[in-house]
């Protein structure tokens, strides 16, 4: 017993690190919470059901952002994932040896650009380009409500192709993980009964399927949350609406172009409750996706527990 | 005979569509790194990295005052995060099979899926809130939050990579759990860990949203903890947004100078993983 206790204190020791890490998690629910209380009680639930945002007058409701938001991770998404796919079945499958590391090495580059520079790019590459599509496009389409609105470039489909870019790696390289993980004896299966490359991979994509979901949404969760390039390109007008060219809002763009001026207690305070609901919508979605890449994973092997039986028999 | 074509009409169709996807992701990476560096040169001089900011209408001027706030805020950043990053990397990886680690691994992947912008508003709450005052401690707090759960994960798997014959020759010496984890297994995996960090700081130096209500912007040169301070990212922002060509300019080269930042850092990591997995085939 005795010559425990000198473990004790090093379990004690790194563990109130882990606890803080803990703590720093909680703290940010409970501090967005406290702020936001105003805002909870003065509106009540009406905040997410009406569209006035009136700093002035001191009138605030977020469904324009909250819709923004949905609308503009969910056309991503739309776009991102046949890609993402993709290319976690190229780089796993199909591509020569040779080029795997740096084809790995450029998509996780694309990961690590920061989204101020993204935005950048946007502001002045990618929106005067997609004001030239707008324009070119015939009068016929422009009556329909996906297309209607004024040609400004600035607007949902530039965040959205933005976002697409931008979620295309985390997707891709959780999707490559997960692949990896399919048993050969699946693929060697569908050979050996005579399938082509394509219905060998088809298999093996079956397979993984809870795992590609769970990266699918893992990639929703990261553009739910993204600022910067989108407050750059969406436009920054609070409105609901269908069309790609319409400006709109997203929450997190709208909290960071109003925070820092706030008019008063109240402004702030919705502000930070918008905050604490994509606290809490990110916390949902990214908990589920890592749920399913994790049952993925456990039923794939369960050999990858071993790790974590050793270091336990080693303790 | 003609079904077994068709099926492999399709086949082939398939694998030009994964090859398609890779060339689809790749030519924006292309562009955006094309658009950086040939308008970020043209405003890249000695000027740009000594100079103050000129105010409107007057030409020249530089960011010497941003680099220096980056260098500070992720500097302070690095002195919050590493100590408990590291530690709890190494709670998570000696207790991995409990049920308290599972606990704060959870906690670790969940603060890295938080949106920056609500981390700043965290930050905003903590460190702004009760000093009435944007400072840089504050954008500092912010970014170390960010760091934490990078480099927790980052150790806690290096950590697990170190051969268990290793930790348990440490422990039939009769060294004490904390003895054969400092002195034996912590320095095995030290230069990944050193690698992760390096990664989590030039990731964390190109963030913007949780500064801008927390570090706020300067337009002089500061190195006072509780004062605002300027960064390299936020001016970027508040130049590209804009009306004056000049200040665009000066946006693109600011662009240049992070882009440059994140693309040496993952090359030196990068450089660094290879000569470890190398130096482990050998062992």
């Amino acid at each position: 017993m005795k010559s425990r206790s000198p473990d004790l204190g090093f379990r004690l020791g790194t563990g109130v690190f882990a606890v803080l890490l803990v703590l720093i998690v909680c703290g940010i629910g409970v501090e967005l919470a406290r702020v936001s209380m105003p805002s909870i009680q003065k509106f009540g639930l009406a905040f997410w059901r009406t569209d006035v945002w009136d700093p002035v007058v001191g009138d605030f409701g977020a469904l324009p952002f909250i819709w923004g938001t949905l609308y503009s991770s969910i056309l991503a998404l739309l776009i991102a994932t046949p890609i993402a796919i993709g290319i976690a079945v190229f780089i796993s499958e199909l591509c020569p040896a040779v080029l795997r590391q740096p084809l790995m090495f450029l998509t996780e580059l694309l990961a690590a650009i920061p989204s101020i520079v993204y935005g950048l790019w946007g502001i002045f590459v990618l929106v005067p380009a997609v004001r030239s599509i707008e324009t070119s496009m015939p009068e016929v389409l422009r009556q329909l409500p996906l297309f209607s609105g004024p040609p400004l470039g600035l607007g949902m489909l530039s965040a959205a192709l933005i976002l697409a870019v931008m979620v295309i790696p985390f997707s891709s390289s959780v999707s490559r993980e997960v692949l990896k993980s399919v048993p050969a004896a699946q693929r060697e299966g569908a050979y050996a009964l005579g399938a082509t490359r394509f219905e060998a991979i088809r298999a093996a994509l079956f397979y993984a399927r809870t795992g590609i979901v769970g990266a699918v949404m893992l990639g929703f969760g990261r553009a739910l949350g993204e600022t910067m390039a989108v407050t750059m390109v969406i436009g920054n007008t609070p409105q609901v609406s269908l069309s790609l060219f319409a400006p709109q809002y997203t929450m997190a763009a709208v909290i960071a172009n109003e925070f820092a001026e706030a008019a008063d207690d109240l402004h702030l305070a919705a502000l930070v409750e918008i905050g604490l609901v994509l606290f809490i919508i990110t916390l949902i979605v990214n908990s589920f996706s890592r749920l399913l890449i994790w049952s993925m994973a456990r039923t794939v092997s369960p050999a990858a527990e071993i790790p974590t039986e050793t270091a336990e028999a080693a303790a | 005979m003609n079904r077994t074509r068709f099926r492999k009409l399709i086949s082939s169709l398939f694998v030009a569509f994964c090859a398609g996807a890779v060339v689809i992701a790749l030519i924006p990476l292309a562009f955006i790194l094309f658009f950086v560096v040939s308008q970020g040169v043209r405003a890249l001089n000695v000027d740009f990295f000594t100079r103050l900011p000129q105010p409107v209408g007057e030409p020249g001027g530089g960011m010497g005052n941003a680099i220096v706030g980056t260098l500070i805020v992720s500097g302070l950043a690095a002195v919050m995060a590493v100590p408990i990053g590291v530690i709890s990397g190494i709670y998570m990886s000696e207790y991995a099979g409990g049920r308290f680690a599972s606990v704060t691994r959870f906690a670790a992947d969940t603060l890295n899926g938080v949106p920056s912008i609500v981390i700043g508003l965290f930050a905003y709450g903590v460190a702004v809130m009760p000093l009435r005052h944007f400072s840089a401690l504050a954008g500092g707090f912010a970014l170390g939050v960010m760091m934490i759960p990078i480099i927790a994960r980052t150790t806690e798997e290096l950590l697990l990579l170190v051969p268990g014959t290793i930790r348990e020759g440490a422990l039939a010496l009769g060294a004490t759990r904390a003895r054969a984890v400092f002195s034996v297994v912590l320095p095995a995996a030290l230069p990944g860990i050193v690698t992760g960090i390096v990664l989590a700081l030039a990731r964390i130096a190109g963030e913007t949203a949780p500064l801008l209500f927390t570090s706020l912007n300067n337009r002089f040169f500061s190195t006072s903890l509780t004062q605002p301070i300027s960064t390299l990212t936020v001016q970027v922002y508040t130049y590209a947004t804009s009306p004056y060509d000049d200040w665009h300019r000066q946006a693109w080269a600011g662009a240049l100078v992070l882009v440059a930042i994140v693309l040496v850092c993952s090359l030196l990591a990068r450089f660094a993983t290879r000569r470890l997995e190398r130096m482990h085939a050998r062992a």
